[in-house]
């Protein structure tokens, strides 16, 4: 690894002056994507600037039919809360399904949103159940947060603190897995919540989207079959050594039937 | 950078770069080479410890990140010269053949019987996930795991 130097501020404060002082840091949550990232020189931050020492970054907590998901809480302790499995199960599902446990004990949900992986599982979740990440600063719908293939809607010196997350009538999350990263080739998180149906795909595209097609048919009739002969469109899909493109649109339709038959029963 | 922290109950602080991984502080450092470094890409597992209770990838921390922290390795097992039930039934039930990968499977093994006291099969697997065996196809390292299980 690279020299760099590493402070570990304990205040969002302190940490937004510091992310001012140096245009080359980082912030490092986890680390679970960084900290490989830099060891092949793909990310070469000046300075690390840790924010594990932050305590309000941390925990879960139920809040006007919400949950709000501290931005350090790792993927084991949202798969593991009482309060998450009791309200959200799928959300807790999607946490288990996250990498491995070594991974799921250091990698937060906060540092899998910011990143914004193409393949991740967070981005799904948060769009699928019409979240709101909250930042030192404001607050971004979850629609409007994921702008692009490892692009956010966050400012340069800017902390997410907090996903806020509304309770949904129900929600579920069913992945293709690779097998060796466990990330999802594609993931589809459907949710039932205030105003309609939520379908959010990640793995597919660049980005994670809304299956609008799937949304209306589902909005008339919530079956597998409402859905079975829609055409998805996978022309601007994913395309790698793990599935074609094809393969991509193929799987968002089987993932969204899974899902669909897991919250109807 | 000065770091101080606790390593199989033993207090210690060292000057690191802030670039040192935790896996090679407790190799190069501390001179405790029982925690491997299989891919140093958080894949394989042969370098799990664990650090304040939770077994992770000592990789894929920096040593500067363990500040504070209880850490135990594959050493911090055995008492004396009796070894741990999960290092004796990884030798009873053949777990090992080549045994590079094996601290880090014990290390991750002991972690999932503190949490789940009698897992399954598949549980037992499926933890497995992030450790990566090239000898015995895991069958053994599972009966291991499972026989320990059945002691406790």
């Amino acid at each position: 690894m690279y020299q760099f130097d590493y402070e570990a501020p304990d205040s969002i404060e302190a940490a937004v002056a510091a992310l001012r002082e140096n245009d080359e840091s980082k912030l490092v949550a986890g680390g679970m994507t960084l900290l490989p990232t830099m060891k092949l020189r793909l990310a070469r931050p000046e300075v690390l600037i840790d924010i594990n020492n932050i305590e309000s970054l941390f925990g879960i907590s139920e809040l006007e039919e919400s949950l709000v998901i501290g931005a350090m809480t790792r993927h084991a302790d949202v798969a593991m809360s009482s309060i998450v499995q009791n309200f959200i199960p799928g959300l807790a599902c999607l946490a288990e399904s996250i990498g491995d446990p070594q991974v799921r004990n250091r990698g937060t949900i906060g540092g899998s949103v910011a990143n914004n992986d193409s393949a991740a599982d967070y981005p799904a979740g948060l769009v699928g159940l019409d979240a709101t990440v909250v930042t030192d600063r404001r607050e971004i719908s979850a629609d409007n947060f994921f702008t692009d293939m490892f692009e956010t809607a966050l400012e340069v010196d800017e902390i997410i603190t907090a996903v806020r997350i509304p309770i949904p009538q129900r929600a579920t999350y069913m992945k293709f897995p690779n097998p060796a990263s466990r990330y999802a080739v594609v993931g589809v998180m459907i949710a039932e919540v205030s105003d309609g149906i939520r379908v959010a795909v990640t793995g597919a595209s660049p980005c994670v989207f809304r299956a609008t097609v799937l949304e209306e048919a589902l909005e008339e009739d919530f079956t597998p079959e409402a859905i079975a002969n829609i055409a998805i469109d996978g022309v601007q899909f994913n395309e790698d050594i793990h599935a074609s493109a094809e393969f991509r649109a193929h799987l968002v339709k089987v993932m969204a039937r899974r899902a669909v038959l897991a919250i109807s029963s | 950078m000065e770091v101080s922290l606790s390593v199989n109950g033993k207090e210690v602080s060292e000057d690191v770069e802030p670039r040192t991984l935790l896996v090679d502080f407790l190799r190069n450092d501390l001179g405790m080479t029982g925690t491997h470094i299989g891919c140093e890409t958080s894949q394989c597992g042969a370098c799990v410890v664990h650090v304040d209770g939770r077994s992770i990838k000592s990789c894929t921390l920096l040593a500067v990140q363990a500040e504070g922290a209880e850490v135990t390795t594959i050493e911090g097992l055995a008492a004396g010269d009796e070894l741990h039930p999960m290092q004796a039934a990884f030798r009873e039930e053949h777990g090992l053949q080549c045994g590079f990968c094996t601290p880090g499977m014990i290390m991750s093994a002991v972690d999932l019987l503190k949490n789940n006291t009698d897992p399954t099969t598949n549980e037992i697997r499926d933890w497995l996930e992030g450790n990566m065996c090239r000898c015995t196809g895991y069958h053994n390292i599972v009966k291991s795991i499972k026989s320990v299980a059945e002691l406790e």
